[in-house]
């Protein structure tokens, strides 16, 4: 191959400078081709992450130019505050519902858009808006829909009877409203998300398959739960890999809607390391708290390593 | 027998679409809102006695005046193409080489290295914002859009390569092989005879690093002081509030502008989007 690619070369007489030599080196060319990327992002993610490491364990501030050694003071100082406990609990108890929601309320969503029917894809255009919309924008909408003088879902409950004359939730304002309504902006933002994924799995089942279930005359119910759930498990453990990431690790939906109120009832680990380490100024403390989002990186690094191995797309 | 099946039919076909629209109106709803909002005169938004879905006041085009007029809102959309534009070139770049390295060049280890590139769009910013916010101050360029230039790549070039490498892998080889016997070295066939067939999935890339980019929030924030500067995402949410005043009705028109014509041309692509996103679990 080599061989006949090089007499080609000759016979069009092309000129054979070092530089084509580099062209059809393909042990050369695949790390030239690739080393930019990789380069650029052992610069402007490893090295920072490096650096994020060595910060929690010095004494940085901003404006300060010191970088003094202080071993794991950080970590035991912030481990003990009750904010960051309270952080803590919350990252979990928000990621964890939200994405609870999100599998549950996805599957549905996806069941009911394998059928086909009129204006399908506009209803697919709309359910994906709040995926697509940048979502800082997207969580001022909701601002103004559960604003605690005009929410308009006040309104219509109460328009409808089901508030009554005196019964006027501040959905931001209360510790356990606002959880929830953090939980349900989340939601709302990472249902497409899994909703497609999952689309994606059900349309990917083999056909005869349904129908052998159909010929055995397995109940709607029994259909799905002993034939579509199990194949479709692998895509849905992808959905929610992807929707834990993103919702461990998101702080925009709280610092729009909440800033980590009422009483840090919603404040979670990348809130708090946003205000501690960025508007406090501290950020050998607010390095330590954000390390600790990192396990839980590498726990759904380590599920989506797993899955592209045995889907064996390498 | 046959009315029995009907009204089962029946029955099916109304929850089906009672759970469709659901759903639709859960995931429409505020646009719809910040839409109706828009055109809402402020003394109309703001009477409690006023049924909230209706105009009880003539329409008005004042917010979007003040928007453009009376905000930096035109100079947010500007700084945010232009950093997108940017983005896009740096992660075409980096990415189409690499994605075709990955894909023809490297053999297994590439393989492997493909999936460990792919992993690192996982590092979210909040992980690496205070130790990237120093490195853009030693850089010089604080308060500037070329940090956000200079960072951004970090969460599109990695999934970028990933859709590229699939993309690149489904193309057969024997089209190269044929140019490389005419005379083409690999890196021309590459780029006369692959690069062409693959603008689909280029423009999936673009499509995709541009969302990203103004959907990006937490180094806008971090990065970028002055009010000029800001990115969309960033200056909607930060500039339209004074102290505890919201503007209401601006507020919404920037949220519309800025989210609903992306989502419908991202819309087109979104199934390339989940191939990519399902890591091969889907066939």
């Amino acid at each position: 191959m080599e061989a006949v690619k090089g007499e080609a070369r000759v016979l069009l007489g092309a000129p054979a400078t070092r530089f084509s030599y580099i062209r059809d080196r393909e042990e050369w060319l695949g790390p030239l081709m690739l080393g930019p990327a990789i380069l650029y992002i052992v610069l402007v993610v490893g090295f920072p992450f490096f650096l994020a490491l060595y910060y929690s364990v010095s004494d940085i501030t901003l404006g300060s130019r010191s970088l003094g050694f202080v071993g794991l003071k950080n970590f035991t100082g912030v481990i003990g505050t009750t904010k960051f406990q309270t952080a803590l609990k919350n990252t979990f108890v928000f990621a964890i519902l939200s994405q609870l929601l999100v599998l549950v309320l996805g599957n549905v969503l996806a069941l009911a858009l394998q059928k086909d029917f009129r204006g399908k894809w506009l209803v697919r255009l709309l359910i994906l808006l709040p995926w697509v919309a940048p979502i800082s924008l997207g969580t001022i909408g909701w601002l103004w829909i559960v604003d605690s003088i005009y929410s308009v879902i006040n309104w219509t409950l109460r328009a409808v009877g089901i508030f009554g004359p005196t019964f006027w939730p501040i959905w931001l304002g209360v510790p356990h409203l606002a959880m929830g309504t953090v939980i349900a902006v989340h939601v709302w933002r990472l249902l497409p998300l899994a909703t497609v994924i999952l689309l994606a799995g059900l349309s990917s089942i083999p056909k005869d398959i349904h129908d052998a279930a159909q010929v055995d005359g397995a109940s709607f119910w029994r259909h799905y739960f002993q034939v579509t759930l199990p194949l479709l498990l692998p895509v849905a453990v992808v959905a929610l890999l992807f929707g834990l990431v993103f919702a461990f690790t998101d702080m925009t939906v709280i610092y729009v809607l909440t800033r980590g109120g009422p009483y840090d009832t919603t404040q979670v680990l990348a809130s708090l390391a946003f205000f501690t380490g960025v508007a406090g100024g501290d950020l050998a403390e607010g390095a330590a708290i954000s390390l600790f989002l990192f396990p839980l990186l590498l726990a759904a690094a380590i599920g989506f390593l797993r899955i592209a191995r045995r889907s064996e797309v390498v | 027998m046959a009315t029995l099946y009907r009204v089962r039919r029946w029955l099916a076909d109304g929850a089906h679409f009672g759970i469709v629209a659901a759903f639709t109106i859960f995931a429409a709803f505020p646009f719809y809102w910040m839409l109706i909002t828009t055109f809402k005169r402020t003394t109309d938004l703001m009477n409690r006695t006023h049924n909230p879905f209706l105009f009880h006041e003539p329409p008005t085009l004042e917010h979007l005046r003040v928007l453009f007029y009376d905000t930096l809102y035109g100079r947010w959309l500007a700084n945010t193409a232009v950093v997108g534009v940017l983005v896009v070139v740096v992660t075409l770049v980096l990415a189409v080489p690499a994605g075709y390295a990955l894909a023809r060049l490297t053999g297994r280890w590439g393989e492997q290295l493909g999936i460990g590139i792919f992993l690192t769009y996982l590092v979210p910013p909040t992980l690496l914002f205070i130790p990237l916010s120093r490195v853009v101050v030693g850089l010089g360029l604080q308060d500037s859009l070329w940090s956000l230039v200079l960072v951004y790549p970090s969460f599109t070039v990695p999934f970028s390569t990933w859709l590229l490498m699939g993309f690149f892998k489904a193309i057969p080889s024997d089209l190269e092989d044929a140019a490389m016997i005419d005379g083409y070295s690999r890196l021309g066939a590459f780029v006369k005879i692959v690069m062409p067939i693959s603008i689909a999935g280029i423009l999936t890339v673009v499509i995709f690093s541009f969302t990203l980019v103004m959907q990006e929030f937490v180094y806008a924030l971090t990065f970028i002081s002055p009010v000029s500067q800001y990115t969309v995402s960033v200056g909607v949410p930060t500039f339209l509030v004074h102290g505890d005043v919201y503007f209401w009705g601006s507020l919404m028109a920037g949220c519309f502008i800025a989210s609903v014509p992306i989502a419908v041309v991202y819309n087109f692509f979104v199934d390339r989007f989940i191939a990519g996103f399902t890591v091969g679990a889907v066939k």
